[in-house]
């Protein structure tokens, strides 16, 4: 069999994959997408009064006051939710880094509060760009917040109800707090004492 | 473990078989060359790359013509894209201005996406321009898909054929795959992801002012349109570094439940269009039963052991010890990544939506059998099938003698040169993935990826190499991988994996189609029924788990075992 | 020829069969066991080849240990059961052998050196004295009374008697003749009265006999294509332990343990499929011979596979499904007649007739509490083609039978003038596929007997079996599709041929094969050896011609039709010990894991004790019990072997679960049990 036969065939096809797949294709998506559903399409950015992109909808982003809401450690960039470096811890279970980590978040987490610490709350996630928390993880942050605030706990409670999305159907995908969401609406309702 | 837990895996696992049905039936017409509804816009098309391409569609290949145009093709495919990535600094759409790749980590990359591996040896939101990612590897997706497939065709052609010689042009197989079947899906559910929240866009990046005051930078860009493929061609490679694990490839619970049924649906697919090709639908049947018994088993291990507490919680003060969170994203929690794990390791996707690195030995370490099973369960789109095939015929081999008659599967007698070619594709694997395991495993410089010590550092490099055999893509992360070492021997493991076993399945093809085509007696083996199922099952277990059972007890193993002591 | 039983084929001893386990073969296969450490002689045996190696290797280390002064009991232990496993796998194979090469001599010892009369003047018919072993092929001999014949040959004139006992072990002698379907002779047979004058069609080393002996003994044996696909599984199931094994070095350093490569050796030859490997050329060799046992002779180990596969089985009626004779099986009394009287009339007329139908007839009435005596002076009238009937005068009285309108023409009446009872009668027998015959005493018509084409009693059963086998059987005949339908129901066969001519026949097997079927026939006439060439398996009677024998790929001494079903039994049994043993082989691995694993690790890695599920004394002797375990399980499996694993016809289905019960879940089973004991045995007696 000559292998030469199926030259022509092999270079012409790879061709036309990269034009009609790799150009054509994304290209269609894009431009419906960008007609459609501009806000998916564009990363599902939020805005401020003034226009200012604060983030993403769906990316989680570092919040360190105690007036906000925290989000869970973060494995990506240094400093943790960089979102040009998503990554996950990649600790094993057995790793002592990943004791010595857990051991540090517990200690400084529980001179905060004497309730049990939820797992999500001293572990990484995946992506380190987790836009959530558990809702036990939030309402074990609730009286650290409106003490914050000076808002009662129900109110904060309620905020946090609002950003909370149970599974799907009932039993797909876990309940979870959008942390983003619940401190903008924080923000709305109450803004820190020291910022206008 | 919650009853919500399960009932989600279940549900998951059964829709997506289910559609393995409709699906399977349609790629049945599309590999006969039945008109399809599809027909007004794609048959135009399809002639015309024909046409360009000089083929005769119905000019039917002999098994070394058809392997000669899919090593010719994936040929062209690797130096396209090697090119596209070491220059890509020079090509356009590239505006965050990355430069092109180090020579080792560009023939990684290629290999890794021409053989359906898509193993990331780079970061994509720091390494590829949108280019890359649309033209070279998004083409790569399709391209690898649809060759896989075509080979299960051939492959089920040859059952069909009594004392026949072609197996079909490939040609044309590659042709109808692409333009009938992944890139309608593709378009389709590309907007029902995009909908969920996946960015699509040219733009690269948007910095944001976080509530804090902070800069973050948010990557975007073409993500849904090449995120659909990724996971229906079960290729895996993501375009950010966390893979679906990221935010912005899988948003949601039911971008998730999407990205999980795709992923394994058009795998199983191909058993059904086997089935109908090869006019054995009820045993395609079997083979379906035994690949999902094997993956549903496969979650439900996972998902008990990701509910295992893990010594740095059960240690550490106030905190509850399960379920194992670390790498997992809350949105998914452990039963969502539990079935997600079994699903891509069966099915050699490589996509992930946890970090498996950080699971618990178990769960590491089922996802780490199910690859080395050999990615059939129900594998890669075509691969997936063909791996079940030789199995099939390795225990009906075996077991077949054990009722009095020369073995024969689907009407074809399992002789001499079948059994060779069976054991000639299945030798590979565990050679490549021990081979290249036993040397790294006391090498200084491969040594130095390592991110663990232990058995599990041992996991990590049986992890990398069965990923890169089975053509599976996914890794025990921690592993730095973008070495000279690492690049170069995963990218010969890959192409091994992929190469090294189509071929000799194309071989067995060609002499199956050759032999007469039998019709069954009261005396033949039924390879249709439970007991074939369990037969089967049994033949995968066993030989999968004694070729790999003394790296498994040095790795996940005895570290399940430590991890039991540590937790006391 | 051998009367034909469907019950107890194979019941007669002849001179190839019949030969046990005795103790000298099993002394000679213990010599030939060592014999064959040759490796050269193990070079087609890769799996008992690698065994060999490394029980090589091991010695070696062993000897270096105690130069060195080193511990070396382990090692020398280890040494010896894996040279033992070698021994054991070769003993398997010359026991077997054995059996065959017992049977062999016995063939040699018929064959004496003779001396052939050479015609070399056709016209004179002057012969010269010739050695057999200088004959060629196309010569003429001369063979008389008391001559041994000097080769395979054709007859081209003459007939005598010739006795066979030489091939067949029976006795007595059969009649040879040229032309037709018995003009075939086998050298080595002897000339009992009269002359032949032969034409050689095999020379010296290439005839039937050196054939036979060739084969009994397995010299030329090749692998079958079946056995060529196994070995490359298990050489496959070698190389890849091969590398399990050869890893474990690097991957055993990393996690901080040096294996002992003795104890890596050891792990390999428990990995490795040694108990098939070990007994596969014993299981091919007994299946030659359970062959023998029933007085078949296969040409090749090929055609004995094949016979496994068999879908469909083309019979001939005569001699396979009914007896070859028809026999009387009621007498029908004329109205006014008695049964009795009927009965007597018809038992007077056959009382000169020496056919079997005749004395069928005289059976019958015995049962029936009749008997007749010839009247002295008695005339007997004989059968004849234009009188179509015979009987017997005496006394004035006179008795006929023979074909209704023969006898009724005898009566100077019309056939239209038969009492209508009787008529009826004629008519209901004919159309079920018998045979009617009138009975005259004086001028008066008694009655009818019915001849009938009987069924051998539990053929119906075999047929059912083969069924459940698989196996369609077709009926061939030369009758009339009538009869050939009644009697096809009767005996249960799926299908039939009749008025069947050879070149029918040849179609049918065609046709057959072109639906994907394997058919098997058997034959003896000239005239069907294009059949029996074209059938996949063709069974051959020894009493046919040479044409036949030379097309079929399997010779029937006993000249038994039946015997196809037990050639196909042999052929599916002898696949299903392959199976089994191998399937037991692989089984036993997941044992041995769970042994050696821990045993090698448990320094380094103390948590992999968990896995020490057998809780063995120490990793010395778990290592020594499983290499001790793999060794003797071959010995405990020479007797399968030999016998075969027994097949059931119950279905493939059924057989599978019940097979893979057995070697399957079993073979997973035993060597944990084993294994154990074997631990218990060795910790107690401090052997490690």
């Amino acid at each position: 069999m000559n292998m030469l036969q199926h030259l022509r065939p092999a270079l012409v096809m790879m061709v036309l994959f990269t034009v009609v797949t790799g150009v054509v294709y994304p290209l269609v998506v894009t431009g419906v997408a960008q007609v459609a559903l501009p806000y998916q399409a564009n990363g599902s950015l939020l805005k401020d009064a003034h226009g200012q992109v604060v983030g993403s909808a769906l990316i989680g982003q570092n919040f360190a006051g105690p007036g906000y809401l925290h989000p869970r450690p973060s494995a990506a960039g240094t400093n943790g939710y960089d979102a040009t470096n998503s990554s996950g811890s990649n600790l094993g279970p057995m790793d002592k880094k990943l004791a010595d980590r857990i051991n540090g978040d517990a200690k400084t987490l529980n001179a905060e509060s004497s309730a049990p610490i939820p797992a999500d709350a001293v572990t990484t996630s995946g992506s380190g760009l987790d836009p959530d928390v558990t809702p036990a993880n939030a309402a074990r942050q609730i009286p650290r917040i409106a003490k914050a605030r000076g808002m009662a706990n129900d109110a904060v409670m309620a905020i946090i109800g609002r950003a909370t999305e149970q599974p799907a159907l009932g039993f797909i995908g876990q309940p979870h707090v959008n942390v983003l969401l619940v401190n903008r609406a924080l923000d709305a309702v109450r803004p820190l004492p020291h910022r206008s | 473990m919650t009853w919500q837990g399960w009932a989600e895996i279940a549900f998951t696992l059964s829709v997506t078989i289910a559609l393995g049905w409709p699906l399977g039936l349609y790629m049945a017409r599309v590999w006969t060359g039945q008109k399809t509804w599809l027909d007004p816009v794609a048959h135009p098309i399809e002639r015309g790359f024909y046409a360009l391409c000089g083929v005769k569609p119905d000019e039917g290949q002999g098994w070394l013509g058809y392997a000669s145009a899919f090593l010719m093709f994936s040929g062209a495919g690797f130096l396209l894209l090697y090119l596209i990535l070491r220059v890509q600094g020079v090509l356009p759409l590239n505006p965050l201005h990355f430069a092109g790749m180090s020579p080792h980590l560009a023939f990684n990359t290629a290999i890794s996406f021409v053989t359906n591996t898509n193993w990331q040896s780079y970061a994509g939101e720091s390494t590829l321009s949108n280019l890359s990612q649309m033209a070279g590897l998004t083409v790569q997706n399709f391209a690898s898909a649809a060759a896989g497939i075509a080979v299960a065709a051939a492959l089920a052609r040859a059952f069909a054929a009594n004392r026949g010689e072609k197996l079909g042009n490939f040609w044309a197989d590659l042709t109808r795959v692409t333009l009938y079947i992944l890139l309608p899906i593709s378009l389709v559910l590309a907007f029902v992801l995009l909908a969920q929240g996946i960015p699509q866009t040219l733009a690269a990046s948007v910095d944001a002012k976080t509530l804090e005051g902070a800069k973050q930078t948010l990557v975007v860009g073409p993500v849904a349109s090449q995120e659909i493929i990724k996971q229906l061609g079960t290729n895996g490679g993501g375009f950010f570094n966390a893979n679906s694990a990221h935010p912005f490839e899988n948003p949601n619970a039911w971008s998730n439940l999407i990205e999980e049924i795709v992923m394994n649906a058009l795998a199983f697919g191909v058993f059904i269009a086997f089935g109908v090709v090869a006019f054995a639908r009820k045993e395609a049947r079997a083979l379906v039963a035994a690949a999902a018994i094997i993956v549903s088993s496969a979650a439900a291990l996972i998902y008990v052991n990701e509910t295992l507490p893990t010594p740095a919680l059960v240690h550490a003060q106030h905190v509850v010890a399960t379920p194992n969170m670390e790498g997992k994203e809350v949105r998914f929690g452990a039963p969502s990544s539990s079935v997600w794990t079994a699903m891509t390791t069966g099915a050699s996707d490589g996509g992930v939506n946890a970090m498996h690195e950080s699971y618990t030995p178990l769960g590491g370490g089922i996802a780490l059998f199910l690859i080395k099973l050999g990615e059939m369960t129900p594998g890669g789109v075509g691969s997936g099938l063909y791996g079940m095939v030789v199995m099939a015929i390795i225990a009906v081999f075996v077991a077949g003698l054990m009722v009095g008659r020369t073995p024969e599967y689907l009407g074809k007698k399992v002789e001499a040169r079948e059994v060779k070619f069976a054991v000639l594709a299945t030798l590979i694997l565990p050679t490549a993935l021990l081979g290249f395991a036993a040397i790294a495993a006391v090498l200084p410089e491969a040594l130095k990826g390592l991110s663990a010590n232990g058995p599990h550092g041992l996991t990590e490099i049986l992890y990398a190499y069965g990923s890169a055999v089975g053509n599976n893509g996914s890794a025990f992360a921690g592993l730095t991988a973008n070495a000279p070492w690492w690049d170069t021997t995963l990218g010969i493991a890959m192409g091994l994996g992929r190469f090294a076993y189509a071929i000799p399945v194309l071989a067995m093809a060609g002499s199956i189609a050759a032999k007469p085509k039998l019709a069954p007696t009261a005396g033949t083996l039924p390879t249709n029924g439970l007991q074939f199922v369990l037969l089967l099952l049994g033949v995968i277990l066993i030989l999968g788990g004694l070729q790999y059972f003394p790296p498994l007890a040095l790795g996940p193993i005895v570290e399940h075992f430590q991890m039991l002591s540590a937790n006391r | 020829m051998a009367t034909a039983t469907l019950a107890a084929p194979g019941g007669n001893s002849s001179a190839v069969s019949g030969t046990t386990l005795s103790g000298s073969i099993a002394l000679s296969a213990a010599r030939d066991a060592f014999r064959k450490l040759n490796p050269r002689h193990l070079a087609s045996n890769p799996v008992i080849l690698a065994t060999e190696v490394v029980a090589a290797l091991a010695s070696i280390s062993t000897v270096a240990a105690i130069l060195s002064h080193q511990g070396w009991g382990f090692a020398l232990q280890i040494s010896l059961w894996l040279w033992a496993t070698v021994l054991f796998a070769n003993f398997a194979e010359s026991i077997a052998e054995g059996r065959g090469k017992a049977a062999a001599d016995a063939l040699r010892a018929t064959r004496v050196t003779t001396s052939a009369k050479l015609i070399v003047d056709p016209e004179s018919g002057l012969t010269v004295p010739t050695p057999a072993h200088k004959l060629e092929v196309g010569q003429v001999v001369l063979v008389e009374a008391g001559d041994v014949i000097p080769a395979d040959g054709e007859i081209v004139e003459g007939v005598a008697s010739v006795n066979e006992a030489a091939i067949t072990g029976e006795s007595a002698p059969v009649i040879r003749e040229s032309g037709g379907d018995r003009s075939a002779v086998t050298g080595g047979t002897t000339v009992v009265s009269d002359w032949l004058k032969i034409r050689v069609t095999a020379a010296e080393g290439a005839s039937f006999l050196d054939r036979m002996i060739a084969m009994v003994e397995g010299a030329n044996r090749r692998k079958t294509p079946n056995e060529i696909a196994l070995a490359v599984l298990l050489a496959g199931l070698t190389l890849v332990f091969l590398i399990v094994v050869v890893t474990l070095v690097g991957l055993g350093k990393y996690a901080g343990v040096v294996v002992d490569p003795l104890v890596l050796g050891a792990l390999f030859i428990c990995l490795i499929p040694t108990t098939i490997g070990g007994l596969l050329s014993a299981v091919g060799i007994a299946g030659m011979d359970r062959l023998l046992k029933f007085n078949v002779l296969a040409t090749s180990g090929r055609a004995v596979e094949a016979a496994g596969d068999v879908d469909t089985l083309l019979l001939d009626k005569t001699g396979t499904i009914t007896f070859g004779n028809r026999m009387a099986t009621e007498v029908i009394p004329a109205p006014g007649v008695s049964d009795q009287a009927a009965m007597r009339a018809a038992v007077m007329a056959s009382l000169a007739d020496e056919t079997p139908e005749g004395r069928s007839i005289i059976d019958l009435a015995r049962h029936a509490g009749v008997t007749g005596e010839t009247p002295r002076g008695a005339t007997v009238i004989p059968f004849s083609a234009t009188t179509r009937l015979s009987g017997l005068e005496a006394e004035g009285q006179s008795w006929r039978k023979g074909a209704v309108d023969a006898v009724v023409r005898n009566l100077g009446l019309q056939p239209t003038q038969m009492p209508a009872e009787l008529a009826a009668a004629v008519d209901r027998i004919a159309r079920s596929g018998g045979t009617p015959l009138a009975v005259s005493e004086g001028d008066r018509l008694v009655g009818v007997i019915h001849l009938k084409d009987v069924v051998k009693p539990g053929v119906k059963e075999r047929f059912a079996d083969l069924r459940r086998m698989g196996v369609r059987t077709v009926m061939i005949t030369g009758d009339n599709p009538v009869t050939a339908a009644a009697i096809a129901s009767e005996a249960g066969v799926d299908d039939f041929l009749a008025e069947a001519t050879p070149e029918d026949k040849l179609r049918m097997i065609r046709e057959e094969q072109g639906k994907g079927r394997l058919v098997a026939m058997c034959g003896d006439g000239a005239n069907d050896a294009p059949a029996l060439a074209q059938a996949d398996v063709g069974v051959a009677m020894q009493t046919g011609t040479q044409a036949a024998r030379e097309a079929g790929n399997m010779v029937d001494l006993d000249s038994d039709p039946t015997k196809v079903i037990e050639i196909v039994e042999v052929g599916k049994q002898l696949l299903i010990t392959r199976g089994a043993l191998t399937t037991f082989s692989i089984a036993n691995d997941v044992a041995k894991y769970f042994a050696i694993i821990p045993a090698i690790f448990v320094v380094g890695l103390p948590a992999l004790g968990a896995l020490n599920v057998m809780h063995l004394g120490s990793p010395q002797s778990a290592i020594l019990s499983a290499i001790i375990f793999n060794a003797l399980i071959i010995v405990a499996l020479i007797p399968l072997a030999l016998r075969g694993v027994k097949y059931r016809a119950i279905g493939a289905q059924k057989l599978l679960t019940r097979n893979l019960l057995i070697y399957g879940l079993g073979g997973v089973v035993a060597p944990f049990v084993g294994i154990k004991i074997i631990d218990l045995i060795v910790t107690t007696v401090h052997l490690a």
